[in-house]
């Protein structure tokens, strides 16, 4: 509590007005000294900072308020947590996990929760302590050279660039309808680590990983995709009185999809970043435990059951299994981060080419002879035929890849809020929304019978199968029995050829990738079953295929070790 | 690759636009419709620096989706035209030059009047100067329809005329439309280009009014000035100016030769071919014969009877004279390989004797003089014209072989 005496009347009777000032109560005159707030609600308006600030002005012309970047990536999470919540995810994560990283974010890159909120080369009002150690020449920030993407060309064109050397309260000019739009931007921000709307799905992901909830990287992808999961124009949920305009739209409009290397590499970074400890073990009772993982998608893919025990079998013998692998160890260089998506995929494709081989013949070979035999024998339990698996999952595909592309032609990136850079340009952009909505009325209404787009459900599964249908395109309880024979009382395979994918891995630091993935280099049955995983994940072929390269390589490792004689086809 | 998992607003804006694409070319306007509904929030983005942005795309698209579209209306239609004229100060006068272009096809002539008028009386700064070749053509377009004002009007006089009423009133509007529309008339032919229509207007409304000397003028104008693209209808338009005056046959005869140069098939070369051959001079009658071959050369004048019956009769006279034989041979040098094929085929020889026996017998003349009596044309429909009894073909068999000899003549 504020103990010193008062400047005018020396008494120390001190109480605090409605702006959060403390006034002495002797002679009414009121200090710039505001009282700290520690702040833990997820209110739009908090503004949490310990140091003396003027009063908040609450009130502008336009009825907004003064509001901070990070207030509104606050609310961004917020919502984000929320729709997760109802997703249903626990309620622990809103409330504790996701807050609490937040808070520690906040507090490393010093824009709350600590002295000196960093970004502020503004002055401060005349503080009584005296003694701040905030900048006190601020250097004129050159806005000039900010790095605009090809989509918002206008932005240079627009706004007039202010240098903020005046007070904080006069900087929100025509820049942004934030208070720090504009020091947002700046270049020299990489070691804080900047706030990016991708990277409030870092902080989900990292959340959710925390929690080892069921949910991997790219389902939550691709419910942000569905829009489940407030993203794209998310801004349109904050209140009214916070307006964006300027460069707030560089910072909160999303104009891409997000991308699953680029949410997950940044995930990693703040979790060194913000310095946490070892994550909570993922163990194989865990969700993310490539033994679940891998019942998830052989599920998916309409595989047999049967197939489970060899993907084990590998994770096994490659000891992928383990908590200290799987477990997320942030700032530690040395371990390889795991994708356990990826990981699961990749595992399943390895399982595959053990047993079908997938070179374009003996696959098809295989699914002969099973045919044959289960033409033969109607009685017991089919044979699993890689053909007729094929046919089902290829027609299966083509549909849902052609529904999906038109839904990316059908993509709508606008929303009802109207966005400007600045308030010249508002009359303008409202003219073009209005004409905008006519003309898709006008359109729309000549579009026959097609129901509005509804958001799908989220479902966990994209493809499923059951073993109800008749037609027997279920493939779940199939046999494997016709690929395997028994070798000294263990099951191998009756395959006894294996291709490598790659003889080397390429040095990741050097090209950033293990591997890379051309179709035309590899058998059409490879590239079918990466197209699959590819569908399910929605990444590229290519993620998954260097994560196949990377298991074949410690599965073989003995072998490829054995210099200088080595065989890419080898025998198992 | 297509499979990939970006999207990004600029990617998904043109996978949307391929979409259309593909409707629009296979006449699935719904579709085109739903999509394009996707498409035209693109207009929040239009940052009008591409060759082709999207406001252009969205106004050419709409267009056709609601010129086809079965549930389209014209009231829609000008509604979306007044939309897209407010998109783009750049475009303006082309929209609505275009608008008007659909209004006429629609038959909505006092739309289209209407609409040309207030385009005539926009101003916008400097882009006023940018567009004014949009400018000059809607004046251009507006003279026209005046023109049609002026005709309608000229139509009902001469109707009330005939009734004996007369109308002062409809008389005054028909000169006021005169005067309107020579205006703009007269100032877009100035221009190099192809104003077919602009100038049969202009020239109607000259003669009308008696004004031959400017009519024949601007017609020179139009035909001779080699500033002016080549354009065979302007030659023709100039012929029949001529021959409506009662001129010389030695003005008509150079205005058509410029034709023949241009347009060796044009059916007018029918007319050439007449007059020349008529003609005292040997240097006309052998251009004469020239224009008829070369008419013939193309398959718009292959079934022509007339065609083919200018050519049989110079053909008779020249073998008849036993003059110019050399012309004959000439012309049929670089003939005799494809025309029998072209002509002459024997599935040629039955379908015309069914179709038409005047051209059969044309034709049979001439295959006769330059193939000889045993080719396949000529036996055919000689024997067929002499069973069916008609009495020229017998004429025609004992003249092609009173001169056969000419055949081995000319063939060399």
């Amino acid at each position: 509590d504020f103990n010193e005496r008062c400047a005018q009347c020396s008494e120390v009777n001190w109480g605090l007005t409605d702006g959060g000032r403390f006034y002495c109560r002797s002679c009414h005159s009121v200090t710039e000294r505001t009282r700290e707030v520690v702040n833990t609600d997820f209110i739009s308006n908090t503004r949490i900072q310990t140091i003396s600030k003027g009063l908040r002005k609450q009130e502008k012309n336009d009825g907004g308020c003064e509001w901070y970047v990070c207030e509104g990536f606050q609310l961004v999470l917020k919502k984000q947590a929320e729709a997760l919540e109802a997703l249903g995810v626990c309620p622990q994560m809103k409330d504790e996990i996701l807050c609490n990283f937040w808070r520690r974010y906040l507090q490393k890159s010093k824009q709350a929760y600590c002295k000196r909120p960093a970004g502020e080369t503004v002055k401060a009002l005349s503080v009584c302590d005296g003694s701040t150690d905030v900048d006190s020449e601020p250097e004129t920030p050159s806005l000039l050279h900010l790095s605009l993407s090809e989509s918002e060309g206008d932005l240079q064109t627009d706004c007039s660039f202010v240098s903020s050397s005046s007070k904080v309260s006069e900087s929100t000019s025509v820049c942004s309808g934030s208070v720090d739009g504009s020091l947002y931007l700046m270049k020299n921000q990489k070691e804080k680590l900047r706030m990016t709307m991708p990277m409030t799905l870092s902080f989900c992901y990292m959340a959710l990983l925390w929690l080892r909830e069921p949910m991997t990287l790219s389902d939550l992808l691709r419910f942000v995709v569905e829009g489940h999961i407030p993203y794209l124009n998310v801004f349109q949920h904050f209140p009214e009185q916070m307006k964006l305009c300027g460069l707030d739209l560089k910072i909160f409009c999303v104009e891409s999809w997000p991308m699953y290397e680029e949410v997950y590499t940044k995930m990693l970074e703040l979790a060194a970043f913000l310095d946490l400890p070892r994550f909570p073990d993922i163990t194989d009772s865990c969700f993310l435990h490539p033994d679940m993982l891998c019942m998830k998608y052989l599920m998916e893919a309409n595989l047999p059951d049967e197939l489970h025990n060899w993907t084990c079998r590998v994770v096994k013998k490659i000891s992928i299994g383990e908590a200290d692998f799987l477990t997320l160890v942030p700032g530690n260089k040395s371990t390889r981060k795991v994708k356990y998506d990826v990981l699961a995929a990749a595992v399943i494709v390895v399982v595959l080419k053990l047993l079908f081989l997938l070179d374009d013949h003996y696959e098809w070979l295989l699914s002969d002879f099973a045919e044959e035999r289960n033409k033969n024998n109607k009685e017991d339990g089919p044979y699993f035929e890689y053909k007729k698996w094929y046919k089902v999952i290829k027609c299966s595909l083509d549909v849902e890849q052609k529904k999906m592309d038109e839904e990316r032609a059908k993509y709508l990136w606008r929303c009802e809020k109207p966005l400007f850079y600045s308030a010249e340009k508002k009359s303008k952009v409202l003219k073009r929304r209005q004409m905008v909505v006519n003309l898709q009325n006008q359109f729309g209404k000549l579009s026959g019978s097609v129901r509005p787009a509804e958001k799908p459900n989220p479902a966990s599964f994209q493809l499923s199968w059951s073993e109800e249908n008749a037609d027997g395109s279920c493939f779940h309880g199939h046999s494997l029995k016709g690929i395997l024979q028994e070798k000294c009382g263990v099951l191998t395979a009756v395959n006894p050829d294996y291709w490598l994918c790659t003889v080397k891995l390429c040095n990741e630091k050097l090209c950033g990738h293990p591997a890379h993935y051309k179709e035309v280099d590899f058998p059409q049955s490879y590239h079918f079953v990466l197209r699959l995983f590819s569908f399910l994940l929605r990444i590229q072929p290519s993620y998954i295929h260097d994560e196949v390269c990377l298991i074949e390589h410690k599965l073989f490792n003995k072998k490829l070790c054995k210099k200088p004689k080595f065989n890419p086809g080898l025998r198992k | 690759s297509s499979r990939d998992h970006k999207l990004n607003f600029k990617k998904s804006k043109e996978v949307c636009l391929s979409y259309i694409q593909d409707a629009m070319l296979q006449k699935q306007w719904k579709r085109a419709a739903e999509f394009l509904t996707f498409y035209i929030e693109s207009l929040e983005k239009d940052y009008s620096r591409e060759y082709m942005g999207p406001s252009e795309i969205i106004w050419r698209i709409g267009t056709e989706v609601l010129c086809h579209h079965s549930q389209s209306s014209m009231k829609e239609f000008n509604s979306f035209m007044e939309q897209m004229k407010t998109l783009g100060v750049k475009r303006y006068l082309k929209v609505c030059l275009e608008h008007t272009f659909r209004l006429l096809c629609n038959g909505l002539i006092d739309e289209a009047y209407q609409n040309l008028s207030l385009a005539e009386s926009w101003r916008y700064g400097e882009q006023t100067v940018i567009q004014d070749k949009e400018m000059k053509l809607i004046q251009a377009y507006r003279g026209l329809l005046d023109y049609y004002r002026w005709s309608k009007q000229k139509n009902i006089l001469l109707e009330q005329g005939q009734d004996g009423f007369e109308d002062l009133s409809v008389e005054q509007e028909m000169h006021s439309c005169f005067r309107k529309a020579v205006v703009n008339l007269k100032e877009i032919i100035k221009i190099p280009g192809v104003w077919d229509q602009f100038v049969k207007c202009y020239v109607d409304l000259l003669e009308f009014y008696g004004d031959h000397n400017e009519a024949r003028q601007v017609l020179n104008e139009y035909a001779y000035n080699s500033k002016f693209p080549a354009n065979p209808n302007a030659h023709v338009y100039l012929y029949q100016f001529l021959k409506r005056h009662g001129e010389s046959k030695k003005s008509l005869i150079s205005a058509l030769k410029i034709l023949h140069d241009i347009a060796p098939s044009h059916e007018l070369m029918i007319d050439f071919n007449t007059m020349l051959q008529k003609s005292k001079k040997r240097k006309k009658r052998r251009l004469g014969l020239e224009v008829i071959f070369a008419a013939l050369d193309y398959a718009g004048c292959k079934e022509n009877a007339k065609a083919w019956s200018c050519l049989a009769r110079q053909v008779k006279q020249i073998v008849i004279s036993e003059k110019h034989l050399d012309w004959i041979k000439v012309e049929w040098k670089s003939r005799k390989d494809w025309w029998p094929a072209f002509h002459f085929s024997r599935y040629l020889a039955k379908r015309n004797w069914q179709e038409n026996e005047s051209l059969s017998y044309e034709k049979a003349l001439v295959a006769g003089i330059l193939l000889g009596k045993d080719c396949k044309y000529f036996k055919y429909v000689s024997h067929q014209g002499c069973k069916a009894q008609a009495k020229r073909f017998r004429i025609l068999k004992k003249f092609v072989n009173k001169h056969n000899p000419v055949y081995l003549r000319i063939s060399g």
